[in-house]
């Protein structure tokens, strides 16, 4: 088993055809089952058309429709990427990976809102994953997203981080100590996203292949600390932690739009503490984290 | 991407946040007319700076002739203002905003922000205005009010309501307020703001409300669809090193440290920042060269770092992802003899190729140092740094 997606998810891919979407496709056809993961793609003025033998339809319900796939993963320019995660949404999808960065925040407040709206009365849940994230793996199965598949091997360690490039860190420690991985998910660096980390700890909490996790984050925003609190009261299993940023000055965006030192609560020491508070094994030390989970076990 | 508050002011008053009739001025002789227009008795100069604290630093003054005016004006254009927010070094006055002087009555706050864990957009209030506002939520945390809401439907007259009588507002003033601060939320999704401020906003003697300063923080993410936004920018306002790396993509943070870092990702580059602390150094900057670490991305990313004279030694720390390490180290090399590099370089590349790449550097003949590890280039590169 594994979190959220496996061998045989069947995704549709919005922005297919523009230059990111079109190289990412391909690395995905080509890791494990990905011939068979990616079943349509989504572009209003090239419906009927095929690329990389992957039709294409005019609409995500069209591709659902056609195909059954219950995923998909945009890589639409950010002034319509809002747009695409909603049209998924009404398709009824039970999970939008939005890798697109740089999509504007009042577009993000209002289609997570109109998501909640849509659960409130009672319509599907769908899950959101980003947006300006690297997207998720399931190694030897599936990948959806933008990470290097070869750094990654089939194991049963949970990662969960917001930076894409720290989460490929912290793999490559991993599969160095001979340590596969369950699952894992960048949840992305941005102030409104879909999930958070607590909602991934849950899912790598019941997931019977998941050993132990390593939870990554950063500056900014109280998500880590709630997902610590969480962890506290339910986690089976043994946690590594790391926040990035202890040497962030406050007031600054660091590159991500959501790593911004704005109160007292979010600094990385702050998050540390509450971390270690909560029973995480943490280091300050993000070379340390694969050997510090390895001493875990 | 921030503005002046004159600016700021100007698009309160487009959406019908009252605020007091002010102009700007850029010499002494434009500060003496504007007070002219303005007509007395009663003048502010206020310096424009980004920074806040520009009143405890000396940066408002009350006038009460033109003479008065063209003194004060006089000694703030040119002078560098020391805020709690500039750093000791302060920041230059270029601008000034003459302004009629205000009826000052009772000094309130109000706020306007997106808040991450609720997803909803958060009203903050006090009636303790004209004070720094962590001061008050530190201190006297029930004097603060605060309401979310869902964008969806808005700023509902009954929650606008609620925040005014929240902050002891009475009478006629509650009628003024619910417009002010319907007006005030519109104002900040309109112009896809991050952050509105009003500190403070007075209640006069006759119960009336005006924002005496106006604090606004825009999105940089949806500035594409507000050029009017975007001709507002003041680049004196901003680190010239920052200005230099936007051109080129290049997310860069000025610091204070010796050791100058190149990482690709956010995070990667914050975690590379902490490891070089861990060990005894001091980073020079943050920067992120993004997914694309091309070699002419890498070149101007040693350009922007080698104009700080602090730099003693250089981290380059890439996980070579979808981006091959070979192509990565010719971009390294490329860099390196386009710059004349003068100081210790240190290299970490991981993933993709990385054998071939650490093999091109090592040919190059250029003095590279190579580590395997973050940990052990955060340790080759503090030592570089200290001449060991």
């Amino acid at each position: 088993m594994s979190i959220l997606i496996n061998k045989d998810t069947k995704v549709i891919t919005q922005g297919i055809t523009g230059k990111t979407g079109q190289f990412h496709t391909q690395k995905c056809q080509e890791y494990a089952n990905g011939k068979h993961c990616f079943v349509a793609g989504v572009n209003p003025k090239k419906a009927g058309e095929q690329i990389f033998n992957i039709p294409i339809y005019a609409s995500v319900r069209e591709a659902k429709e056609a195909t059954g796939a219950t995923v998909s993963v945009i890589y639409v320019p950010p002034a319509g990427a809002a747009d695409a995660i909603w049209e998924a949404v009404e398709a009824d999808l039970d999970l939008v990976v939005c890798i697109t960065e740089g999509i504007p925040v009042r577009d993000m407040l209002m289609v997570r809102n109109k998501m909640k709206a849509k659960e409130a009365a009672g319509g599907k849940k769908t899950l959101l994953l980003g947006p300006n994230c690297p997207g998720l793996i399931t190694p030897d199965e599936i990948k959806i997203g933008i990470m290097p598949g070869h750094i990654h091997r089939k194991g049963r360690i949970g990662v969960v981080s917001r930076s894409g490039t720290l989460t490929y860190e912290a793999v490559a420690q991993l599969t160095e100590l001979g340590l596969g991985q369950s699952s894992a998910v960048g949840i992305g660096g941005d102030p409104i996203n879909g999930l958070k980390h607590i909602d991934v700890m849950k899912m790598f909490n019941d997931d019977p292949d998941t050993d132990a996790v390593i939870m990554i984050g950063e500056i900014g925003g109280p998500d880590e600390a709630e997902a610590a609190r969480w962890c506290k009261e339910n986690m089976k299993k043994p946690v590594v932690g790391f926040i990035a940023g202890v040497t962030a000055p406050p007031g600054k965006r660091m590159g991500h739009a959501g790593a911004l030192i704005s109160g007292g609560a979010d600094t990385a020491e702050a998050k540390l503490a509450i971390m270690e508070e909560c029973g995480f094994k943490v280091t300050r030390n993000p070379s340390e984290m694969g050997k510090l989970l390895k001493s875990l076990l | 991407m921030k503005i002046h508050e004159y600016q700021g002011k100007e698009i309160l008053r487009q959406f019908g946040v009252p605020v007091p009739r002010g102009i700007p001025a850029f010499t002494v002789q434009e500060a003496v007319e504007a007070a002219q227009k303005l007509g007395g008795p009663v003048w502010v100069v206020k310096a424009q700076i980004h920074a806040g604290g520009r009143g405890k630093g000396g940066g408002v003054k009350v006038a009460k002739s033109i003479d008065e005016v063209r003194e004060l004006a006089g000694k703030m254009l040119g002078m560098q203002l020391v805020t709690h927010q500039t750093g000791p070094q302060g920041q230059k006055v270029r601008r000034l905003y003459i302004e009629e002087g205000a009826d000052i009555g009772k000094e309130y706050y109000v706020s306007v922000l997106t808040d991450r864990a609720t997803q909803k957009v958060a009203m903050i209030a006090s009636s303790e205005g004209g004070m720094d506002i962590e001061e008050v939520a530190a201190h006297t945390p029930q004097k603060i009010v605060k309401i979310f809401i869902d964008p969806l439907t808005g700023l509902t007259e009954a929650q606008a309501r609620g925040l005014a009588e929240g902050i002891g507002l009475s009478g006629h003033t509650v009628e003024q307020a619910v417009t002010l601060l319907q007006n005030l939320y519109r104002c900040y999704m309109e112009t896809d703001a991050s952050l509105v401020e009003i500190n403070p906003l007075n209640r006069d003697s006759q119960g009336n409300l005006i924002a005496l300063d106006a604090k606004f923080n825009f999105d940089s993410n949806a500035l594409f669809r507000h050029p009017e936004i975007v001709a507002l920018r003041d680049l004196d306002e901003e680190d010239p090193a920052e200005v230099e790396a936007s051109k080129y993509d290049l997310a860069y943070i000025s610091l204070d440290g010796n050791i100058g870092c190149l990482v690709n990702g956010a995070g990667l580059a914050m975690a590379t920042m902490d490891t070089i602390k861990l060990f005894g150094g001091e980073p020079a900057n943050f920067l992120d060269v993004g997914g694309g670490a091309t070699a002419e991305k890498v070149t101007e990313a040693f350009k922007i770092m080698l104009r700080n004279p602090n730099v003693k030694a250089i981290l380059v720390n890439i996980f070579g992802g979808i981006m091959r390490c070979d192509v990565i180290a010719t971009g390294i090399i490329t860099a390196c003899r386009a710059v004349n590099l003068n100081v210790p370089l240190v290299v970490r590349m991981k993933g993709t190729n990385e054998d071939l790449g650490k093999q091109m550097l090592a040919e190059s003949g250029l003095p590279i140092i190579s580590a395997d590890t973050m940990a052990e280039a955060a340790q080759k590169v503090v030592a570089a740094a200290a001449g060991r």
